[in-house]
């Protein structure tokens, strides 16, 4: 039982509370860049969440198995990076040869996501914490969950924003970003909250 | 010294081992992939506008291997497409006729029967105020929703009014797919006897409402030797399978809406009203 709640207050904080964008403020590149479009960035969210479970787990795994063993711990974030990369390529070929339909929905965001900071964060963030196996994989799907959330959500704001009336100087980008900051805010009321201690 | 050969050698074998994985999978997992549509891709203007009524050029290009798609929908390339594409497929290339949007309108409608001030978007104007702002409810609203759509820079709101680029128009129609007032139509790139106007209003209206709306006075048609046009719902229409461009309605018509042109030239020298 404490394990269940253990894992519900680590997925609750990182869909929520330590929300990977919006309160961490990892992965802002593909926040900002493929949020034009409500079915875009939920596309983008999916893949997201399917890439940071996977790294989590092979992560956790290259790092108790290897970098602990042999005193390299100093040498997470390179490994990470290329564990990710190769992993995101693997999984990328596996998808097109077993699971057309499945590729054609993550389509070009597949790839985008091998050098999005968000998935090495949750590398780093789950060795950083101490989490066991189970942990960094429920911490990482929830992470992308959390992800999804903000950029979908942000997608919605952003189509309503193309269409108002505002100063010519702010349209687009400049206002994309005051959005962010504002959506932003908002999340950082989670963090008042303290989940089961 | 150990720890840096250590991390060396890890590293090492690991981006070895990594590539190794993925050579062996590239092959394991390879998809084939007909040979024949990256090169059908190729002879694709690339600009995956839609035109064709598929997601992009890819997509299009796939249909026609697939058999679901015949040779020269692809309106943006046009013959040179065409032959390409029939030259890969090894069957006789089509001849596609060069296709390009008009806007039926050069907007002079003066007499607004709203004000407007909401969205510039013309859907969003056509949906606020019922039938658009303008007096002629079949007029170019000019919010220029139809340059938005536009891949090619080909269509520009000029003086109140879209006008279309013959040069740079490629014929994909967006514009023409997108206009809530459906006021651009699809013409012929050597059609040279065009009506600018849609407005489907008797004359007497059309006279209190626009400057140079068709007014249904069939003088056009009593002058074509050829029973090219013909004044149809209160609009002046000509049949290309008979019109041979003499010119003689253009110079005959007294709102001089038909253009000797394609409205490259001559109507340029008549000056839209200013909104």
């Amino acid at each position: 039982m404490s394990t269940f709640v253990a894992l519900f207050t680590i997925s609750l904080n990182a869909i929520l509370a330590e929300n990977f964008i919006l309160v961490k403020f990892l992965g802002i590149c593909p926040f900002m860049g493929v949020s034009k479009k409500t079915d875009t960035a939920f596309g983008m969210g999916l893949a997201v969440i399917f890439v940071m479970g996977l790294a989590s787990a092979a992560t956790w795994a290259v790092n108790e198995f290897l970098l602990v063993r042999l005193n390299l711990e100093y040498m997470q974030t390179v490994v990470f990076i290329l564990v990710i990369a190769a992993l995101v390529q693997f999984v990328e070929m596996f998808l097109q040869k077993a699971l057309p339909a499945l590729y054609q929905a993550l389509g070009i965001y597949l790839p985008l996501i091998t050098t999005n900071c968000a998935v090495l964060g949750v590398a780093l963030l789950n060795i950083q914490n101490g989490y066991t196996f189970i942990e960094s994989v429920i911490y990482g799907v929830t992470g992308g969950v959390g992800f999804t959330l903000a950029i979908v959500l942000f997608s919605s704001v952003r189509e309503r924003l193309e269409d108002c009336d505002c100063p010519k100087a702010f349209k687009g980008f400049p206002l994309a970003l005051i959005a962010a900051g504002l959506l932003a805010l908002s999340f950082l009321g989670f963090s008042g909250f303290k989940v089961f201690g | 010294m150990e720890k840096i050969l250590y991390a060396v050698l890890v590293l090492s074998v690991m981006g070895a081992a990594f590539g190794a994985i993925l050579a062996i999978a590239s092959k394991i997992f390879a998809v084939k992939v007909d040979e024949r549509l990256p090169k059908l891709t190729a002879c694709l203007p690339g600009a995956n506008c839609g035109g064709c009524g598929y997601a992009g050029c890819q997509a299009y290009a796939q249909a026609v291997l697939d058999g679901k798609a015949s040779i020269g929908q692809c309106a943006a390339g046009g013959a040179d497409a065409a032959k390409a594409m029939s030259a890969v497929m090894g069957v006789e290339a089509v001849e596609v006729e060069k296709k390009v949007a008009m806007v039926k309108c050069r907007g002079q409608n003066h007499l607004p029967k709203a004000r407007y001030a909401g969205i510039a978007d013309c859907r969003s104007a056509m949906f606020v105020t019922g039938n658009g702002p303008s007096a002629c409810p079949n007029g170019c609203l000019g919010f220029g929703t139809c340059t938005t759509v536009c891949k090619f820079d080909a269509i520009h709101v000029v003086n109140g009014v879209a006008r279309v680029d013959a040069d740079k128009c490629t014929g994909c129609m967006q514009c023409v797919e997108i206009c809530p007032r459906k006021v651009i139509v699809p013409v012929t790139y050597d059609a040279d006897i065009v009506v600018a106007c849609s407005n489907h209003e008797r004359g007497a209206k059309t006279r209190k409402i626009c400057d140079i709306g068709c007014i249904g006075c069939h003088l056009c048609e009593k002058q074509c030797e050829y029973d090219a046009i013909h004044v149809i719902d209160n609009l002046a229409v000509i049949d290309y399978s008979k019109c041979v461009s003499c010119g003689r309605c253009a110079a005959r018509c007294p709102r001089h809406l038909i253009s000797d042109s394609n409205l490259r030239t001559d109507m340029d020298a008549v000056p839209a009203m200013q909104r």
